[in-house]
């Protein structure tokens, strides 16, 4: 079993939610990226999201287009983002990695020479956003085929019948985007969230995170009564940016703690 | 058979020309483009709509555009007869408003009181703030920071039309980043929003849709060329940024085989010097905007910043159709350098008395080399896609020329101060 499955089936038994944080690889710096890891880990992150800088991140709102930006001015690449993977992965055998970014630098760099590189590193999950899955079947099966799992977005407007198609290809977890719009935008509808979720459910067995727009412990809490998991990204990006570069990793930590007491607070679920 | 002896019918239902087009857009945007795909599919062969569209073509753009006869030149070059189809003299100066008017219609019928574009020289910008006047639709235009510094008379043009120029600060603050910005609006409010993008770029259905709406230009050509030249060309010559009015002459000429189909990159400074947008000469296929194509990328995937004289074929990809058009052999792509671009710019303008806008002065370019290695009963048809008025300032001062109002604004006038 990998470790994102691991993972899922370990908080269910426990009836947690999964707590998700999202951060650019090599913003403030490329060094920074590893500390930043070890204290969302501590700080009780379930998977932890790695983003892959890219030169037009069309999904992306101003808040991950400026970390983004940052980490560019930097030179990190793709290869770099698996080079921190594999050093975090020799300090941290269980945390899941997953790799975000756009599919431009992975073609770049070959689908199967980097799906060969990402499982050599210690990734276990990726989420391309522009690959939809119409678009997505060779990069599916090479993850899929090195027990790395291809990882999709469904959002509010996605109809039934594309859920099936994307319940087909996805592995690991689907991540429901919580609102129309780009990543750090705001107006979440919890409700709303409850019943689009109970709808991919009756069509995908995998654990739903829900991401875009979760920015305190009273919308992470929430999303938690609905979701698997709860993904938090633009607002840590804002904790790193917030002060001195020094202690990004403390400040990211420290209030991603905020979050995951807010959800052990919560009342344990049942297990579905 | 060789794959272009079919009968040419791209892209296919996914949006693919080969291995290029499809749909490369986070989920959030699927939606709005298969309501898209599917309302196009509806009225791309209704009467009423096509009856409307020609309508528009005729009494507000001013269609059929001429072919003309560029005599002068063409004796002085010594070698083949150039023609041009003559898009500049189109309403607001360029074919961009071909297909703005097909999207605009599109979207009162899907009943989007909202309009958005991304624009590099201004002429779509100002094209799509042109119709939205006209159809009292609300209009946001979203151009790169630089580009609202290089074009502030297109800036004053969309604004006198009623739009909004949102000026865009990410990235290399130029077309592309415009283009990121217009689609992260979408997404935010396409219950109310069409975007109306400028070129056969960005995800299925746009390359079609948009190729579909500008072959009336090709169209023309192919009736009009018979008539007043006696024949079809031996080339059709196009530039290419994105690639619209490239592929609205070609699209009609695809079948007619003889026909030679030339696309002119811009080769800014020289290819070698890796500070152009020759996106099919030297780039590499990738994925951006939505689609796959040729795309200026590093080594690493990231996309490298562009540079050409003219801000409209300043972009790093191009449309997939061109991608499909050049690997399969069908049309040829060539580059030529800023300064080849301004020496033709001031040929059309001396000896044609037309002054062509810089995009276009690249497809001048290659017809000026190429006519003279060939017969004077060779012809070769350009499209003159845009008129140079919005390029003043960039020939000015490129050139060494002082831009003055009247001539006694100079102060080396004759006259001043005697």
């Amino acid at each position: 079993m990998n470790r994102i499955d691991a993972t899922f089936a370990r908080l269910k038994t426990q009836g947690r939610t999964a707590l998700i944080p999202y951060v650019t690889t090599g913003d403030p710096s490329l060094a920074a990226t590893r500390p930043i890891m070890d204290a969302l880990a501590r700080a009780g992150a379930d998977v932890i999201e790695l983003g892959v800088p890219f030169s037009d991140p069309m999904a992306d709102g101003p808040v991950i287009q400026r970390a983004s930006e940052r980490a560019l001015v930097q030179g990190v690449t793709l290869a770099s983002v698996l080079d921190v993977v594999a050093e975090f992965r020799r300090a941290d055998a269980t945390t899941p990695v997953v790799l975000m970014g756009y599919a431009n630098p992975i073609e770049a760099m070959g689908i199967d020479a980097f799906a060969d590189r990402a499982r050599e590193a210690g990734v276990d999950g990726v989420l391309v956003v522009d690959y939809p899955p119409e678009e997505a079947a060779d990069f599916a099966a090479a993850m899929t085929g090195r027990g790395l799992a291809p990882i999709f977005l469904l959002s509010p407007t996605t109809p039934e019948s594309r859920v099936e198609s994307v319940a087909r290809l996805a592995r690991g977890y689907v991540y429901y985007v919580s609102l129309k719009g780009v990543t750090g935008a705001g107006h979440l509808d919890p409700a709303e969230v409850g019943r689009k979720l109970a709808e991919i459910r009756r069509h995908v067995a995998l654990p739903v995170g829900v991401g875009f727009g979760i920015r305190d412990a009273v919308s992470a809490q929430a999303v938690a009564a609905h979701a698997d998991a709860v993904v938090i990204g633009s607002r840590i990006i804002q904790e790193i940016e917030a002060g001195p570069a020094a202690d990004a990793a403390s400040r990211a930590g420290a209030w991603l703690g905020t979050i995951r007491h807010a959800l052990d607070a919560m009342p344990g679920k049942p297990a579905r | 058979m060789r794959m272009m002896d079919l009968p040419y019918d791209l892209p296919d239902v996914h949006g693919h020309f080969g291995p290029y087009g499809g749909v490369f857009v986070a989920e959030t945007l699927i939606q709005a483009l298969d309501e898209l795909r599917a309302q196009y599919a509806r009225y791309r062969n209704d009467p009423a709509f096509r009856a409307e569209f020609e309508r528009e073509l005729k009494h507000y753009v001013g269609r059929p555009s001429p072919v003309y006869h560029a005599e002068r030149w063409s004796r002085e070059l010594g070698g083949a007869q150039i023609w041009l189809k003559r898009e500049d003299l189109n309403h607001t100066g360029a074919h961009k408003i071909n297909n703005v008017i097909g999207q605009a219609l599109l979207a009162k019928r899907l009943g989007k009181p909202r309009v958005i574009a991304e624009t590099g020289a201004g002429q779509h910008g100002v094209a799509t703030a042109t119709i939205a006047a006209r159809y009292g639709m609300e209009c946001v235009v979203y151009m790169g920071s630089e580009d609202v510094k290089r074009q502030a008379q297109n800036v004053f043009r969309m604004n006198l039309l009623g739009a909004k120029v949102v000026p865009v600060e990410s990235g290399s603050k130029t077309l592309k980043d415009a283009l990121n910005e217009a689609m992260r609006d979408w997404v935010t409010n396409v219950e109310n929003t069409f975007y109306i993008i400028g070129t056969v770029a960005g995800p299925h259905p746009y390359p079609m849709m948009v190729r579909d709406f500008q072959r009336v230009i090709g169209d023309e050509c192919v009736v009009q060329m018979p008539e007043y030249a006696g024949r079809q060309p031996d080339a059709v010559i196009a530039c290419v940024g994105g690639g619209s009015n490239a592929m609205g002459i070609f699209f009609p000429y695809i079948p007619h085989r003889d026909v030679r189909l030339i696309g002119v990159e811009a080769g800014g400074d020289g290819i070698a010097t890796g500070r152009h947008s020759a996106s099919l000469t030297a780039g590499r296929p990738g994925v951006l905007h939505g689609n796959r194509t040729y795309l200026l990328q590093d080594g690493n995937g990231q996309i490298v910043e562009t540079h050409s004289v003219s801000a409209g074929l300043d972009y790093p990809g191009v449309g997939p159709e061109h991608a499909w058009l050049k690997d399969s052999g069908r049309a040829e792509y060539v580059s030529i350098d800023d300064a080849e671009a301004l020496a033709a710019f001031h040929d059309c303008c001396r000896i044609e008395g037309i002054i062509p806008a810089l995009e276009s002065a690249h497809a001048l370019a290659y017809a000026k080399k190429l006519a003279s290695t060939m017969g004077r009963d060779r012809i070769l048809l350009v499209n003159l896609s845009g008129r140079g008025d919005k390029d003043m300032n960039t020939v000015a001062e490129r050139s060494g020329l002082k831009f003055y109002c009247r001539p006694e604004c100079n102060p080396e006038f004759p006259g001043r101060n005697a």
